[in-house]
């Protein structure tokens, strides 16, 4: 255990934590960029910095250990100040186009220019001409750098939680953006992008989108249903974003315990959902007229008597074993339960797969 | 193959080079380090090797190509030894006369003589001339004197004797304690304390530890580590060795630019005969200690000087730093401890570890020991590399060894430091160099960098030279090195273009300070110095650009104009024929030229070509 004091007060913490998390759990607010659950810190962006009373320097919290005897603050004028500072610096690289932003309203450097009460960065104000082009010749993943702020947290989840290397910083200094290899797309042949989105899903800004979700609604005005994806056996966690009864988006869910618990995904479960509000979908039972050969359209009551005489009828004369079903994952896992609850219960058949399985 | 297997051996190694080096008559030491290779040194070397085969006079007469010996301003050059004799600016075409006339005769050249700018008198052996006079040579001590690619040449110096006290007569903590009691301080830049950086390390209980060598020497105009790794790698080497031992590592890198060609190549070789000799391997001179050394060649990002951006690089990630702590001392390469180290300081361990820390102790001020070695470049006649004790000061440096400014000008500041240091104004000349006193008038010792600077030199202009640098390495991690260094350069240019407004100095120092408040790493952390120190000591030539629009040094061309002094111009008509731009007209013989201000861009031809004088640079805008 570690003795320090935070803006005044003694505390007993663990000594292996960082003072962001200490003082966080103390109930301190520290504000933060470049910081996430699922990943390592770097302390790059330099908005978590508290004041080391003894040394008299800055530091960042999400890196820096607490030791025992440190006495630190987390708040005062010099930390305001500091702070606004970079935020001001970030704004000052970044357009002020927030009115037609897809990020709106789930932008932590948004959210944090609104809490320092900055109306327009003292140093030519804001980003006037774009400095790069917007990349989007994948079909699932934009990318404007001129709205990056450069934190790193896109870069550290794919290298960290994705294990794909696929992104990295690029060129020096002012001219430093996230790129994929040899400069090329994430889509290109020499890229090892597999398109989870989690990227996209950790940028605390507007610099990456999920490319199908553009112009689809801002994050506040979607309905967010959490499911489990039916892809496969693995069961991750997702959040469905629907607007006006139309899915729009798969979004992650951090959480303990989970198959999935850094909102990992694959590029299906991430992308995969177009199906849903397809055109092609069948969305009324079909029977199929036995003289012409085509389906025809019917409702509910006739089609599951149909289905049931016949079922009757075959198992009377063939027996149990004459069934087998083949369930979807791309029903909910509750219709993939009812469907062998089904065969087993009153059919009487073990005959049962799945597409996951296959 | 010899092997050292013992410090009996070395001694006999030692004892049999010596003889051998004393059984010459006559070397000759001829500089082969970059300066003077620039200057077309390979040239006369092989001139001197082919008359010397000519003459078959090698056997009594031998050439010595050693690594720089500093005074790079007159290169070519050599020394004739014993008698000592210095030559400078050679030619291939002087070495036959070099070799009839001194070399067998005795007689002295007198065209190739040193010829003080002073006095402009003529002196004729090395250790009389001032640039040598006024130094203290410890590490570059052996530099004029020895072959780098030759070990022999190394023991005849009595080379690695230092690893012998360390191994056979000290324990760890004992060389240890030694290098605390020296008082060295880390030479790269951070001048922290070197012997307890090594205790930090040695104290941590993990295996395995690691030194490292930075030789990642980036600063414009500075290569003083160069030439130690070009001149005297072993000394490097073992220093090395000496600090694995304290520590308790047995894997070492050396990680060096690849810019630095011949650097690179001496290191090679110098470890590549250390191997060969048994002094890197497996129980070195039969003490039970091993060590191996590997060299990582940096791709040229100046960041990589940054002791943690430095590790990420060997560790084959992007070269960015990262917070400290931890410190490498706890958790350095690969999360182990690590003992990192510049050149210069691990140049100066063998010294102390041989000669004691009371010794070392002797020179220097109450906190900075030693010497130092500089770059002494810019408006100074004898440009090149010295080493002086610490605690001489900044005007000793400038006109004892530096030998003044050239053509009668008056010294304006001088910068120290390099990107990361400040200017100090000409009235602060006294203070002496010192660790402390550099940073208390806002600068900072650094890795070596020292630029002179005359009346001509405008440090606005300075300051935004010094920024350019910064901002283009910066690695781009952090957002107020990253966007913050490019808003101050940003602004500096608006001043010295003539867009200054009223409130850019009071933002350049605000922007400033929060820099070096919130930057991750020493890179930004220091990036505004050349700003802020100049602010402080130059405010009012910040003013006269913003105010006045006139740039008082007459530098920036859009704060000045050119001027055909009236009563001065003969018409002759050279000015108008040298001007690219036909900014100039006139009869010749006629009345006094014309010059059009909305023309002219400021190329400085003109005044070049005008033998009258008549043509002045006036700070301002024209009317």
């Amino acid at each position: 255990m570690a003795e320090i004091s935070i803006n005044g007060s003694s505390y007993q913490v663990d000594d292996d934590r960082t003072i962001l998390s200490a003082a966080s759990e103390l109930g301190y607010d520290i504000p933060t960029l470049c910081h996430h659950s699922v990943i390592s810190d770097c302390g790059a962006c330099r908005v978590c910095l508290i004041e080391n009373k003894k040394s008299g320097n800055l530091m960042p919290s999400c890196t820096t250990k607490v030791a025992d005897g440190m006495v630190i603050e987390t708040e005062n004028k010099r930390l305001r100040r500091a702070r606004k500072t970079v935020i001001e610096l970030l704004l000052s690289d970044h357009p002020n186009d927030c009115m037609t932003c897809e990020a709106d309203g789930n932008c932590e450097l948004q959210d944090l220019a609104y809490e320092f009460g900055i109306d327009e960065p003292p140093y030519g104000g804001f980003k006037e001409e774009p400095r790069f082009t917007i990349e989007r010749d994948n079909p699932f993943i934009e990318h404007d750098p001129d709205k990056c702020i450069l934190c790193g947290r896109c870069t550290r989840v794919d290298q960290e939680v994705q294990c794909s290397d696929a992104i990295e910083f690029v060129e020096r200094g002012f001219a430093a953006k996230v790129g994929a290899a040899l400069k090329k797309d994430l889509g290109d042949e020499d890229s090892s992008c597999v398109f989870c989105g989690q990227c996209v899903e950790i940028c605390p800004t507007g610099a990456l989108s999920y490319a199908p979700s553009l112009g689809e609604g801002r994050e506040y005005q979607l309905k967010k249903t959490e499911t489990t994806c039916g892809y496969c056996g693995v069961g991750c966690k997702l959040e469905l974003k629907s607007r006006n009864n139309k899915v729009v988006g798969a979004g992650s869910i951090y959480r303990d315990n989970l198959p999935n618990p850094d909102g990992e995904a694959c590029v299906k479960g991430r992308f995969g959902y177009e199906f849903i509000d397809h055109p092609d979908r069948l969305t009324k039972p079909l029977i199929k007229d036995k003289e012409s050969g085509e389906f025809k359209e019917t409702d509910w009551e006739e089609a599951l008597d149909y289905v049931a005489d016949n079922f009757r009828r075959i198992k009377r004369d063939h027996g149990a074993e004459a069934f087998g079903a083949l369930c979807s994952a791309r029903c909910s896992n509750e219709e993939n339960y009812l469907i062998q609850k089904l065969m087993r219960a009153s059919i009487g058949t073990h005959t049962i797969d799945h597409c996951a399985r296959l | 193959m010899a092997k050292v297997s013992s410090p009996r051996d070395l001694e006999q190694y030692q004892k049999q080079a010596k003889a051998a080096r004393d059984k010459i008559e006559t070397f000759i030491t001829m500089c082969g380090g970059t300066g003077c290779e620039g200057s077309g040194c390979r040239e006369v070397i092989k001139e001197m090797d082919e008359k010397l085969a000519e003459k078959n006079l090698q056997e009594s007469i031998s050439l010595k190509v050693t690594g720089c010996q500093g005074f790079c301003e007159k290169g070519p050059l050599m020394v004739i030894r014993p008698a000592g004799n210095f030559y400078c600016n050679i030619q291939p075409d002087d070495v036959e006369e070099i070799i009839e006339k001194t070399v067998l005769k005795g007689e002295s050249i007198s065209r190739l003589e040193y010829q003080d700018p002073e006095t402009e008198e003529k002196i004729l052996k090395e250790e009389d001339i001032p640039f040598y006079q006024n130094q203290e040579r410890l590490v570059f001590k052996n530099n004029g004197y020895i072959s780098p690619t030759r070990i022999e040449d190394y023991f005849s110096v009595d080379g690695y004797s230092g690893l012998v006290e360390a191994l056979f007569n000290m324990s760890q903590e004992e060389v240890i304690e030694e290098v605390v009691n020296s008082g060295l301080r880390g030479r790269g830049g951070g001048g922290f304390p070197t012997g307890q950086k090594w205790k930090l390390t040695y104290q941590e209980d993990s295996d395995p530890k690691y030194v490292i060598c930075n030789s990642d020497e980036g600063d414009p105009g500075a290569y003083m580590d160069r030439s130690i790794l070009e001149g005297n790698p072993h000394l490097v080497l073992e220093g090395m060795m000496i600090g694995a031992y304290a520590i308790g590592a047995s894997q070492g890198f050396i990680y060096v630019r690849a810019e630095y060609p011949l650097a690179v190549k001496h290191i090679n070789i110098a470890i590549e005969q250390a191997r060969e000799w048994g002094l890197l391997g497996e129980n070195i001179l039969g003490s039970g200690f091993s060590f191996e050394v590997e060299i990582m060649e940096g791709a040229g990002a100046f960041i990589c000087g940054e002791e943690t951006a430095l590790m990420a690089s060997i560790e084959g990630k992007r070269g960015m730093p990262r917070p400290k702590p931890p410190f490498p001392a706890t958790s350095g390469l690969w999360g182990q401890p690590t003992n990192i180290n510049n050149v210069e300081t691990l140049g100066n361990v063998p010294l102390i570890i041989k000669n004691g820390a009371d010794w070392f102790n002797s020179i220097g001020t109450e906190n900075s020991k030693g010497s130092k070695i500089f770059s002494l470049v810019g408006k100074v006649n004898n440009t090149g590399l010295i080493e002086v004790p610490m605690g001489i000061t900044l005007r000793e440096i400038v006109f004892d060894v530096g030998g003044g400014i050239p053509g009668g000008k008056e010294v304006k500041a001088v910068q120290s430091g390099g990107p990361s240091g400040g200017c100090i104004p000409k009235d602060l000349l006294d203070i002496p160099v010192d660790f402390d006193r550099l940073s208390e008038v806002g600068s900072i010792m650094g890795s070596g960098g020292l630029v002179v600077m005359d009346e001509d030199t405008c440090m606005v202009d300075v300051a935004k030279f010094f920024l350019d640098f910064t901002q283009d390495e910066s690695c781009g991690e952090c957002p107020p090195c990253r966007i913050g260094t490019r808003r101050m350069l940003e602004i500096l240019n608006r001043i010295t273009s003539g867009e200054g407004q009223e409130g850019d100095i009071e933002l350049l120092e605000r922007l400033g300070e929060d820099i070096i408040d919130t930057s991750l790493c020493g890179l930004g952390q220091t990036a505004p110095n050349p700003v802020i120190s100049t602010i402080q000591y130059f405010k009012d030539e910040y003013e006269a650009h913003i105010y006045d629009k006139a740039c008082p040094a007459g530098v920036c061309q859009d704060l000045i104009y050119y001027n055909i002094i009236e009563e001065e111009c003969r018409a002759c008509d050279r000015c108008r024929r040298v001007c690219p731009v036909e900014a100039i007209e006139g009869e010749p013989g006629g009345d006094p030229y014309i010059l059009y201000d909305d023309i002219c861009i400021r190329c400085g031809n003109c005044i070049e070509e005008c033998p009258f004088s008549a043509i002045e640079i006036v700070p301002g805008q024209k009317e």
